[in-house]
């Protein structure tokens, strides 16, 4: 029988929620169960209206096994258009806190939605899908263990939905980036370790002799990603029922390990699992090998080597010991390197071939993602030596800084790969519209510059209205002075949020006309026909 | 095995062996020969689909 065992083994999951959900002991843990209960519910009657006896058809093991990537190509704009349109929700929420509908849709509960949306929803699903289309295709060979795959898929997108609906209902461990319970920690874990499982199993059954860099890069992502999820949510549930857990650790070293965790996700999250894409689909896009293999290499192992020392400077001037907090600068200003050195990789793989930045809009996307890797990536270890981080630190500067990296590099990156993938996985022979690429492309790019030059603004702005004394020596503005004063930027900046999601909704809609098949009548690109030349 | 001895160990010997390894793994990428493994291991994107 089709999905037998997933059918039976999700009913008693659905059984295990209901009862849950009638002995839990906190109210917000109860909510959460029927929550848990009606999705898996419902995913039990979708298995079981698509079940048939048919004997099914044998599986070609040559072949790639590209379902479960069509289908992560479809939930990263899924996902990617709702974190995105929390994002302009919250903003607009700062500007004018008339906005904040309690309880469940207050700041407080919106702001991890849109950042664990964007973050984990939309570039997890973005890395989970283009991990497993680069290691079939850079190893020649079909995902490991058959239908592990649907499970990493399935079983990531359960963890994003009891996350989300965990944040609404005021469920939060309140560590940053690692909100979520315990119990919803512990699935994560599965799922994480069986996507493991599923990558190193292709790798070992490659046919190709050579790793391809791109899948050390990915390797190293799920790999450190493991190990950061486990140790910095051990923490020990009040019970079993319910939903409140206490850390492991207390203090200065939960601290610590939160933003040891914290930084290291920004790296090995939103760094090195990205750069796994860069270094594949840039020299696919451009139809080139990569500017330097060697120096490919030399860039791995320094973010490696250097990345997991930089946490410390998330706790400049708090009770973690000086040396501490030096270490983390000295790191953060080596990064330099490595960053610098990855982003001249990826520039200089187009070499020889600049003309397609004129042709190629998804060329022109992918390297507008490593300029902004390169600059987000300049501008965070100048921020994180101490006396610039004096100014800088609590103020929107680091809002502004993490934007230009997450909606520059992770996005653009991760909207590039799309554009290539897409018409790949459904054999289409082109997308949809490349003049709608364009439009994305510069709204996406005057997007993110609105957004962090009013950042900038605003910030160091605020930095140094509270640290402006008068000559007597008390403080010269209060703090609502502060709040007032930056009201005109909040309204910019949810006005650059807006421009980068109507980008987004943009895609969208090419992605999905391209998926159904259809192809926009429209002048082609400049310069991508051959301009006739009179005959002399 | 306490804070301190693990403290010990860190600003020590586990710093020289990383740092040893990190230097390995350059000096490996640019050991003779490598070159023409290189330039072959970064067409592998391009030789599919």
């Amino acid at each position: 029988m089709k999905f037998g065992t997933q059918i039976f083994a999700l009913s008693l999951f659905t059984f295990a929620a209901l009862v849950a959900a009638g002995f839990g002991v906190d109210e917000p843990f109860r909510q959460h169960m029927w929550v848990l209960f009606f999705v898996l519910l419902g995913f039990v009657f979708i298995l079981l209206r698509n079940t048939n006896f048919e004997v099914p058809a044998p599986i070609d093991p040559s072949a790639y096994m590209d379902g479960p990537i069509r289908y992560g190509a479809i939930a990263t704009m899924f996902w990617g258009v709702i974190g995105m349109t929390v994002g302009v929700v919250i903003a607009l929420q700062l500007a004018y806190p008339d906005l904040n509908i309690q309880p469940w849709f207050n700041f407080g509960r919106l702001r991890p939605l849109h950042t664990s949306g964007v973050v984990f929803a939309f570039g997890g699903n973005a890395l989970l899908c283009t991990s497993l289309y680069v290691v079939q295709r850079t190893c020649r060979a079909r995902l490991f263990g058959g239908d592990l795959a649907w499970f990493v898929f399935w079983g990531y997108q359960l963890f994003i939905v009891m996350a989300a609906t965990g944040y609404l209902l005021g469920i939060t461990e309140s560590r940053e980036y690692a909100e979520p319970e315990w119990y919803v920690d512990i699935w994560l874990t599965i799922v994480w370790v069986a996507y493991l499982i599923l990558f190193l199993g292709t790798i070992l059954k490659r046919k190709e002799p050579h790793i391809y860099v791109a899948n050390w890069f990915y390797l190293s992502f799920i790999v450190t990603i493991a190990m950061l999820h486990v140790i910095n949510n051990l923490s020990m549930p009040a019970s079993f029922l319910g939903s409140k857990s206490y850390s492991a650790f207390s203090g200065v070293q939960d601290a610590l390990t939160q933003w040891w965790y914290g930084h290291n996700a920004v790296g090995f999250f939103l760094t090195a699992g990205f750069l796994g894409m860069m270094y594949y689909f840039v020299p696919k896009q451009a139809n080139r090998p990569v500017y330097s293999y060697r120096l490919s290499i030399i860039h791995f192992w320094a973010i490696i080597f250097l990345y997991i020392w930089a946490g410390p400077h998330h706790l400049h001037y708090t009770a973690l010991p000086d040396w501490a907090q030096t270490l983390g600068m000295v790191f953060s200003i080596m990064l330099w390197m490595p960053s610098w050195g990855g982003m001249i990789n990826g520039l200089m793989t187009l070499s020889g071939a600049w003309d397609k930045l004129r042709t190629d809009p998804i060329i022109r996307m992918m390297v507008m993602a490593i300029a902004f890797y390169g600059m987000s990536t300049f501008e965070g270890p100048m921020m994180s030596i101490k006396s610039v981080n004096s100014l800088s630190h609590y103020t929107d500067w680091t809002i502004g800084h993490v934007h230009s990296g997450a909606l520059g590099w992770v996005g653009m990156i991760s909207f590039g790969a799309i554009y290539f993938m897409v018409p790949k996985l459904w054999n289409r022979e082109r997308l949809y519209s490349l003049r709608l690429v364009t439009w994305h492309f510069w709204l996406a790019t005057l997007g993110i510059v609105v957004y962090a030059a009013v950042m900038w603004v605003s910030g160091v702005m605020q930095g140094l209205m509270w640290r402006e004394y008068d000559e007597q020596g008390f403080l010269v503005y209060s703090f609502a002075e502060t709040v007032a004063a930056m009201h005109p930027y909040y309204v910019m900046r949810a006005l650059g949020g807006a421009m980068y999601l109507a980008g987004a909704l943009i895609m969208a809609w090419n992605i999905a006309m391209t998926i159904l098949g259809y192809q926009r009548q429209e002048e082609p690109m400049p310069g991508t026909l051959p301009v006739l030349q009179p005959a002399e | 095995m306490d804070y301190n001895l693990m403290r010990e160990f860190a600003d020590s010997w586990g710093l020289v062996a990383m740092a040893l390894f990190f230097v390995g793994a350059i000096a490996f990428a640019f050991r003779p020969g490598s070159r023409k493994l290189a330039d072959e291991a970064a067409r592998i994107p391009l030789e599919d689909e």
